[in-house]
C-alpha cells in the first residue's frame, strides 16, 4: 500500500508543471479583447474556392474580400473595384482599388484577381465555377484596370463575382490543405488568419492594415455550435458575447433580459409551397373516395388561388414561430433586387376560397399529401401540419409527409411530391425565377429547382430579357413585371419570409444582415 | 492467446466487411449524397462533373468493390464535404471522445465501486436504501435532461463552469489536453459528469449486488474470523472476487461511452466523433460514416482484448485453465 503513494507523488508534480506550462500558452487569448461568436454550423474548409456553403463563406468573408460587396440590405456595394462599368454589351471594365494590399504585407493586383478567376474555374469538385463560367475573357488592361468578355450580354457579371474570393496570386496552386492549415490562407479581408481548429472555432486577428471599415475588436473567436440550446446556453452563461441564427423558443426569454438585446432584420430565406402542375395527375392527389383522378387540378389557377386564400399566415407566424417572420407576397425578400412591391399578400378568406373550388368544379374537394421536411427550416414540419389543417377546412382533404432534408431532396426531385415545401435565398428575383420557375431545361441551369414543373412561355422570355439587359433600372422593372406574372398566376404558394435574428449581451451592437451572414467585423459597442 | 487474438482480429474484420456493406446500402437508400452537396444554382453538368469526380455515377456494387479496393491499400475515401481524408476528420476527433469517456468511466468506477461495496456492507441502514433508490433513478433520467439541468445550474445560474466547448491549449506529457490545464478540466467537468450518471447508477447496482453474494460465502466469514480488518476485508477479498465480472462489464460499458456519446456530445457542444458522426449522416457524407464504423471496431476490438488480459491477471484459475 505504502509503495502506492510513492509512485503517484512524482507523477503528481509531473501533472503541476504541465498545467502550469499549459498556462503559458500564447494561443489561449485574454478575455476582454476579443470578441467570442457562437455560429450555427461548421466551416467545413477554409478555401474559399471549394464548397459554396453558407459556413464556408460566412468565414471567407473575414479573411478574403471579392470585387463586389453586398451590403446589409443585399444590394452590390463596391468592394475590392472601386468602380464598373459596360464598355460594349459583352465586355466589361473593373476598376480596381490600388491601396490594398494581402495578409502578407504584398499589393493586390489585377493578376491576383486573374489568378483567383482561374482557381475558380479549374479547381477539381470546386462549386463555384458556376459564377464564372460565362466570363470567356478576362484580361488585366493596367495593374489596377482588367476588363472581361461575356459570349452574350450579361447583367449579372457584378453579382456572379460577389461570389468569387480574391486569392493571392502566390497561392493560386495552393490545395485546399493548405487554405485549412494556414499557410494559403492569405487574403485582403479584415481579419487574419490565427488558427482553424476544424468542428470546434476559428480565431482571428485584426488586419491592421484593412483597407475598409476597421474591425472593433483586436481578437474574435468562431465557435462553432451547432445545437441550438448549447448555443443559447453558452451565451446565457456569459461563454459566448454574441450569437447567431437565435432560435424561436428562445427569442421571448432573451427579449425579456436585461443582460442581452436582439438584432433582427428580414431575411433573403423565403418559404414557399411547390405546386405540382404537370398534365399527368401527381400520385398524391386522389377523389375523396380514393380513386384516381382525369385531371390534374392544381393545373386550374383557380384551384391554386383556393389554396393561397386557405393560409392563415399570420397564425402560423405567431403561433409557430414566435412572431420571428413576416408573410410573403414574393419570391424574394422585401429590399431583394426585383421584389415586386405592389404585390399583396394572398389574403385569409375560406369562405373565398371554397367559392374558387366550387367554380373551378372540386365542391366536393379533393384528397391531398404536402410534403415537408422536418430538419431544415423553423418548425418546418408543423407549418405543413398547420397548412394541412386550413386546407382541409376548406375541403381539400390534406395529410402530411414529413422527413429529414436528406431524404426529402432526392424524392422532390424526382417529382414525388404533389405539394412540396422549400425555403429560397436570393439576391436577385431574376436569379431566384430562373431556378424555380423557368421551363426545365438541365443543360442550361434553368428550372433545376422547378419541381412545380411550372411552364410559360412568356415567363421564359422574361426572364431571359432580364439577364441581358445591361441598364440596372430597366432591368429592375423587367424583374419585378416577371415576379408579378409568375405571383399572380399563382405558380407557387408564397409562405413567409424568415427573420434573421442575433443574441448580443446587453452593451454591443450588430447590423443585422438580410443575407443572414455573422461578420465579426460589423460588430461595435 | 495469440491464437485468440488472431480469431479476434479475423471476426472484427467481417464485422467490418459486413457494417461497410450496410452503410453503402442505406445510405444509398436514404438519398444521393449530391442533392445535399451541390449549390443550389448549379447547372445540371455541373451536378454530372461533380458526381463523376466523387465517383457517385458508377452502379452501386462497383462503387463498394472500389471502395474495398482502396480500403485494402489503406486508403478509406475522402470526405464528401471537407475533401479531405475520412479517416483523419475521425482521428482528429477521436482524442475529444477518448477525454471525455475516460473522465466519464473514472467518475463512475472511482465513486459507484466504493459506494456499491459500501450499500452491501452496510445493507440495513437507511441511508443506504436512500442511495440505491437514487441510483435508480439514474437509471430513469434521460442524459440530455441531465445535460441540460446542470448547464442551467453551474453555467447559467451560478456561472461556475463552462456551458460547453472544449479547451485543449494546455499540454499534458506534450500533448494538447483538456487535461492540460484548469480551463481544460472546468470544461470537461459537467460533461464528463452527465455521461458519468447513467454508468455511475448502473456500477452501483451492480457492485451491490456482486458484493452481497460474496460477502454470504465461507472465506469471508473465516477471514473475520482470522479479524482482517474492515479496510482489507472489503478492498481486498471481496474487490478481487467481484473484479473480473465487473471489469467485464466496466470494459463493455466503456465502449459504449465512447460509441454513444452522442447525445452529451451536441448538449455541450463537445467537438466529438458522435457530432461528426450525426452531422454525416445527414448529409450522407458516406466516407465519413464507414471511417467512424471501422474505428469503433477496431476500439471494441482492443477493449475487448484488455478486459481479457485484465480478468487474466485477477482471477488465477482462469491463468491456469489457459496454461493447461
Amino acid at each position: 500500500m505504502v509503495c502506492h503513494s510513492m509512485t503517484i507523488r512524482p507523477v503528481l508534480g509531473l501533472f503541476m508543471v504541465a498545467l502550469m506550462l499549459g498556462a503559458a500558452d500564447p494561443g489561449v487569448a485574454l478575455a476582454g479583447d476579443t470578441l467570442r461568436i457562437g455560429m450555427a454550423a461548421e466551416a467545413t474548409t477554409l478555401d474559399p474556392h471549394a464548397l459554396n456553403i453558407a459556413p464556408n463563406n460566412a468565414i471567407g468573408w473575414h479573411l478574403f474580400d471579392a470585387l463586389t460587396h453586398v451590403d446589409e440590405r443585399t444590394r452590390l456595394v463596391p468592394g475590392l473595384a472601386r468602380s464598373w462599368h459596360v464598355v460594349s454589351p459583352t465586355e466589361w471594365e473593373f476598376r480596381l482599388r490600388d491601396d490594398v494590399q494581402f495578409h502578407d504585407g504584398s499589393a493586390f493586383e489585377a493578376a491576383d484577381v486573374i489568378a483567383s478567376i482561374e482557381r475558380v474555374r479549374r479547381l477539381p469538385n470546386g462549386q463555384f465555377s458556376s459564377f464564372v463560367q460565362r466570363l470567356i475573357d478576362v484580361r488585366a488592361v493596367d495593374r489596377h484596370t482588367i476588363r472581361i468578355r461575356t459570349a452574350t450580354p450579361y447583367a449579372l457579371v457584378p453579382l456572379d463575382l460577389n461570389s468569387v474570393f480574391i486569392i493571392s496570386h502566390r497561392h493560386a496552386e495552393a490545395p485546399s490543405a493548405n487554405f485549412d492549415q494556414g499557410s494559403a490562407a492569405v487574403g485582403t479581408g479584415p481579419w487574419r488568419l490565427t488558427r482553424f481548429e476544424r468542428g470546434e472555432r476559428v480565431l482571428l486577428d485584426r488586419n491592421e492594415h484593412y483597407w475598409g471599415e476597421q474591425a472593433h475588436w483586436p481578437r474574435a473567436e468562431m465557435r462553432m455550435i451547432s445545437g441550438e440550446q448549447a448555443r443559447v446556453a453558452a451565451l446565457l452563461g456569459g461563454d459566448l458575447d454574441m450569437i447567431e441564427a437565435v432560435p424561436g423558443s428562445a427569442v421571448v426569454r432573451l427579449r425579456n433580459d436585461a443582460r442581452f438585446t436582439l438584432a433582427q432584420t428580414v431575411s433573403w430565406r423565403t418559404l414557399f409551397f411547390h405546386l405540382d402542375q404537370r398534365a399527368q395527375v401527381p400520385a398524391l392527389i386522389r377523389r375523396t373516395d380514393g380513386s384516381r383522378m382525369a385531371v390534374n387540378p392544381l393545373t386550374d389557377r383557380r384551384v391554386r388561388l383556393a389554396l393561397a386564400a386557405a393560409i392563415d399566415r399570420e397564425a402560423i407566424i405567431d403561433k409557430l414561430l414566435d412572431g420571428t417572420a413576416r408573410p410573403a407576397s414574393n419570391l424574394v425578400a422585401p429590399g431583394v433586387f426585383g421584389h415586386d412591391d405592389s404585390l399583396a399578400v394572398p389574403r385569409f378568406d375560406p369562405a373565398a376560397a371554397r367559392r374558387l373550388l366550387a367554380d373551378a368544379g372540386y365542391r366536393a374537394g379533393f384528397n391531398l399529401t404536402v410534403a415537408a421536411p422536418n430538419n431544415r427550416y423553423p418548425a418546418d414540419a408543423r407549418i405543413a401540419q398547420a397548412v394541412a389543417a386550413m386546407f382541409s377546412r376548406i375541403g381539400v382533404r390534406t395529410e402530411v409527409a414529413s422527413m429529414p432534408i436528406n431524404v426529402y431532396l432526392g424524392r422532390a426531385r424526382r417529382g414525388e411530391f404533389a405539394v412540396a415545401l422549400l425555403g429560397w435565398g436570393s439576391f436577385s428575383g431574376d436569379l431566384a425565377l430562373r431556378s424555380l420557375l423557368a421551363t426545365r431545361d438541365p443543360s442550361r441551369g434553368n428550372g433545376t429547382w422547378n419541381w412545380s414543373y411550372y411552364h410559360s412561355a412568356d415567363l421564359d422570355a422574361m426572364i431571359e430579357r432580364a439577364f441581358a439587359e445591361l441598364d440596372p433600372d430597366r432591368r429592375a422593372a423587367q424583374v419585378r413585371a416577371a415576379m408579378h406574372l409568375a405571383m399572380t398566376d399563382q405558380a407557387v404558394i408564397p409562405l413567409h419570409h424568415q427573420n434573421a435574428l442575433w443574441a448580443l449581451r446587453a452593451g454591443l451592437r450588430y447590423r443585422a444582415r438580410t443575407d443572414e451572414f455573422t461578420f465579426a467585423h460589423h460588430v461595435t459597442d | 492467446m495469440l491464437s485468440e487474438a488472431a480469431a479476434r482480429l479475423l471476426q472484427s474484420l467481417l464485422v467490418l466487411l459486413t457494417m461497410s456493406a450496410v452503410v453503402f446500402a442505406g445510405v444509398y437508400l436514404i438519398g444521393n449524397p449530391l442533392d445535399m452537396l451541390i449549390p443550389p444554382q448549379a447547372s445540371e453538368l455541373e451536378r454530372a462533373q461533380a458526381g463523376h469526380a466523387l465517383g457517385l455515377d458508377q452502379s452501386l456494387i462497383t462503387q463498394y468493390l472500389l471502395f474495398l479496393q482502396h480500403a485494402l491499400e489503406g486508403n478509406l475515401g475522402r470526405s464528401f464535404f471537407s475533401n479531405s481524408p475520412a479517416l483523419g476528420l475521425i482521428l482528429d476527433r477521436l482524442p475529444a471522445t477518448i477525454e471525455l469517456a475516460l473522465s466519464a468511466a473514472l467518475i463512475a468506477v472511482g465513486l459507484g465501486v466504493p459506494i456499491g461495496i459500501g450499500c452491501a456492507w452496510y445493507a440495513q441502514r437507511f441511508g443506504t436504501r436512500v442511495l440505491l433508490g437514487l441510483a435508480t433513478l439514474g437509471f430513469s433520467v434521460p442524459t440530455f435532461w441531465v445535460g441540460l439541468l446542470l448547464i442551467m445550474l453551474f453555467s447559467v445560474q451560478l456561472q461556475w463552469l463552462p456551458s460547453g466547448g472544449r479547451d485543449a491549449s494546455g499540454h499534458l506529457f506534450g500533448i494538447a489536453t483538456s487535461f492540460g490545464s484548469w480551463r481544460g478540466l472546468s470544461h470537461l467537468l459537467l460533461p464528463a459528469i452527465s455521461l458519468a450518471l447513467f454508468k455511475l447508477a448502473l456500477l452501483i447496482r451492480l457492485t451491490y449486488a456482486a458484493t452481497r453474494e460474496v460477502l454470504q460465502q465461507d472465506f469471508i466469514l473465516a477471514a473475520r474470523a482470522r479479524g482482517v480488518a474492515l479496510p482489507r476485508l472489503l478492498g481486498v477479498h471481496v474487490l478481487r472476487n467481484i473484479g473480473v465480472s465487473l471489469t467485464q462489464v466496466i470494459g463493455l460499458e466503456f465502449g459504449a461511452l465512447v460509441a454513444f456519446s452522442i447525445v452529451t456530445e451536441s448538449v455541450f457542444a463537445w467537438p466529438g466523433m458522435g457530432k461528426l458522426l450525426i452531422d454525416a449522416i445527414n448529409s450522407l457524407d458516406r466516407p465519413v460514416v464507414v471511417a467512424y464504423l471501422l474505428v469503433t471496431v477496431t476500439l471494441f476490438t482492443a477493449i475487448n482484448l484488455v478486459v481479457d488480459l485484465i480478468a487474466l491477471v485477477l482471477d488465477p484459475r482462469l491463468r491456469r485453465a489457459g496454461l493447461q
